[in-house]
């Protein structure tokens, strides 16, 4: 389980959003949902302590997440990524093992045997020896998933998996979170596609400067919490239709 | 003119000609080797930057007395640390930072350098003087080809990974901080031994030519490592002969070889040559399949 707490960050004098507290529970798949520029990135990275925060804390199993470090499985987006990097898809799985090998130790058998299977868990096993900027989008990410299996980490994020992703890949990924979710792991998905709220998630937060709301997507799944997130608009097109749909 | 037989026989009977391909040979190992780890940063400016700014720490170890290494490795640390602090506490870009900082290290190294006086010939700093190197260079350079090898070997998945993924190596607690100085400063050494041989202003050519000849013609970070090394290995070597058959400044003719050898690959290598891209162009492929069609070839 995640523990944000009070959770500050700012970049300039504008908070991005100020005092966050949200929790996500283990064995879960818990969506962030909010418009574009809501902070959810910036929500995943305070909590790692990849960017600075004003003040607040993240913990996991009640204690500071910064002793996890190793059982974190972070797949940020990929648009900074450069993919004329002479790499490897199956060398990108294998430095999943980097974290627990630590300074000094190189990458052997063992290793190479879990980057392999994971490789062929995502299906990507002809691959293998692919270098990165000759996959297809999805084929990319799940690439990236595959490092995440290697990793066996708690805690999962991926920030917005499923954008730019052909349907196969989609449902793959989709697979193997579920696969987490039944062993027990926190897992954190930023996304913003609407319309698969109900099928992909369990949890549900809510985000726009700030945590709206979260907890069980249907308690949190409302018109009045997408209203405040994003507009009554877009409220009332989604919600209507859904009532027409049922 | 000097034939190849007779460089070959001048080189048996010359101590002087030895020690200068022995030297050169190792500054392109070392250099390309380094050099594939700053383009594949992105950090061709701060590789020029850096072997700028050595300057004033060269001229202050003359005066001093001490290895060049020590003054040299002081100012080049110095200025990659200066370069991050003006761009992590301004709004300015991280080209801007270094422009400023290692065009203000160089101008203070030619004041110093002036004057140290008549001890230091700035000429051979600038350029190189390869056929004066003395054997103490020559165990110098060999120490720190030794250190560059140790340090590539024994770091070689964390400069893969902070290189590739510098996010993700921060998440799982690795200290990229902490290697990108470390790559910084085994950079120094390398600008410092190859001064002799190419020069401060030619030293930026040792460390991208080469490796930016052997990224074209490989997907696979090892292979490019060993070829941007040999690369600049045969550039030195070549470079060498050209300099004692023609009289050519030493620097200046190594990294025109290291230049045409990228021509070459840029026009012929198989990766993203010239050529290839041309006729790519010429005739087109078959429209790229979709995404649902792509996985068919996975299953």
């Amino acid at each position: 389980m995640l523990q944000v707490t009070d959770l500050t960050v700012a970049y300039d004098a504008t908070p991005v959003f100020t005092d966050a507290t949200v929790t996500f529970d283990a064995g879960k798949i818990t969506g962030i949902i909010g418009p574009n520029g809501a902070g959810k990135s910036t929500l995943i990275k305070a909590a790692l302590g990849l960017i600075k925060k004003q003040h607040g804390t993240a913990t996991f199993n009640d204690r500071p997440l910064s002793d996890f470090k190793r059982r974190i499985a972070y797949v940020e987006q990929r648009k900074d990524l450069d993919l004329t990097f002479p790499i490897s898809a199956f060398d990108v799985v294998l430095t999943g093992t980097y974290a627990r090998l630590g300074l000094f130790n190189h990458p052997g058998r063992e290793e190479k045997a879990r980057a392999k299977a994971a490789l062929e868990q995502v299906q990507l096993g002809a691959f293998a020896q692919r270098q990165i900027g000759n996959l297809s989008g999805g084929q990319l990410q799940r690439v990236f998933v595959a490092r995440a299996i290697v990793q066996d980490a708690d805690l999962i994020i991926l920030d917005e998996p499923f954008v730019g992703i052909d349907l196969q890949s989609e449902t793959t990924i989709m697979a193997i979170l579920k696969q987490w979710q039944r062993a027990g792991k926190t897992i954190i998905i930023v996304h913003h596609d609407l319309n698969k709220v109900f099928q992909y998630f369990d949890d549900l937060v809510v985000m726009n400067h700030g945590i709206i709301d979260y907890g069980p997507v249907a308690q949190v799944y409302t018109a009045a919490n997408i209203t405040r997130a994003f507009s009554p608009d877009l409220s009332a097109v989604l919600f209507d239709r859904q009532e027409v749909a049922q | 003119m000097t034939t190849i037989t007779e460089f070959i026989t001048a080189l048996g009977r010359y101590g002087f000609l030895q020690s200068a391909l022995l030297a050169a040979i190792m500054v392109g190992i070392m250099s390309g080797i380094i050099g594939a780890f700053i383009i594949l940063r992105g950090m061709s400016l701060m590789g020029d930057a850096i072997s700028h700014a050595v300057l004033p720490g060269v001229a202050i170890a003359y005066m001093l007395g001490i290895n060049l290494l020590i003054g040299a490795s002081v100012f080049g640390i110095l200025a990659a640390l200066l370069i991050g602090f003006v761009s992590t506490h301004s709004k300015l870009k991280t080209d801007t930072s270094i422009g400023i900082v290692f065009s203000a290290f160089y101008a203070l190294g030619f004041i110093l350098i002036a004057a140290a006086g008549s001890a230091v010939n700035l000429n051979h700093i600038l350029f190189g003087n390869i056929l004066a190197v003395a054997d103490g260079d020559i165990m110098t350079t060999a120490i720190v080809l030794g250190l560059v090898l140790l340090f590539v070997v024994t770091f070689y998945k964390e400069l893969q990974i902070t290189s590739f993924d510098p996010v993700f190596a921060q998440t799982y607690g690795l200290k990229v901080q902490v290697i990108h100085y470390s790559l910084m400063l085994v950079l120094t050494l390398v600008t410092v031994s190859a001064l002799q041989t190419v020069g401060i202003i030619l030293v930026v050519a040792m460390l991208i030519t080469p490796a930016a000849t052997a990224f074209l013609w490989t997907n696979r970070l090892p292979v490019m490592l060993g070829l941007s090394a040999a690369i600049g290995a045969v550039s030195a070597t070549v470079g060498l002969y050209l300099s004692y058959t023609f009289n050519w400044a030493s620097g200046p003719a190594i990294v025109l070889v290291a230049a045409l050898l990228f021509l070459l690959s840029f026009v012929l290598a198989p990766k993203q040559g010239f050529v290839r891209l041309k006729m790519r162009v010429t005739r087109p492929r078959p429209q790229k399949a979709g995404p649902g069609l792509a996985d068919q070839e996975v299953l």
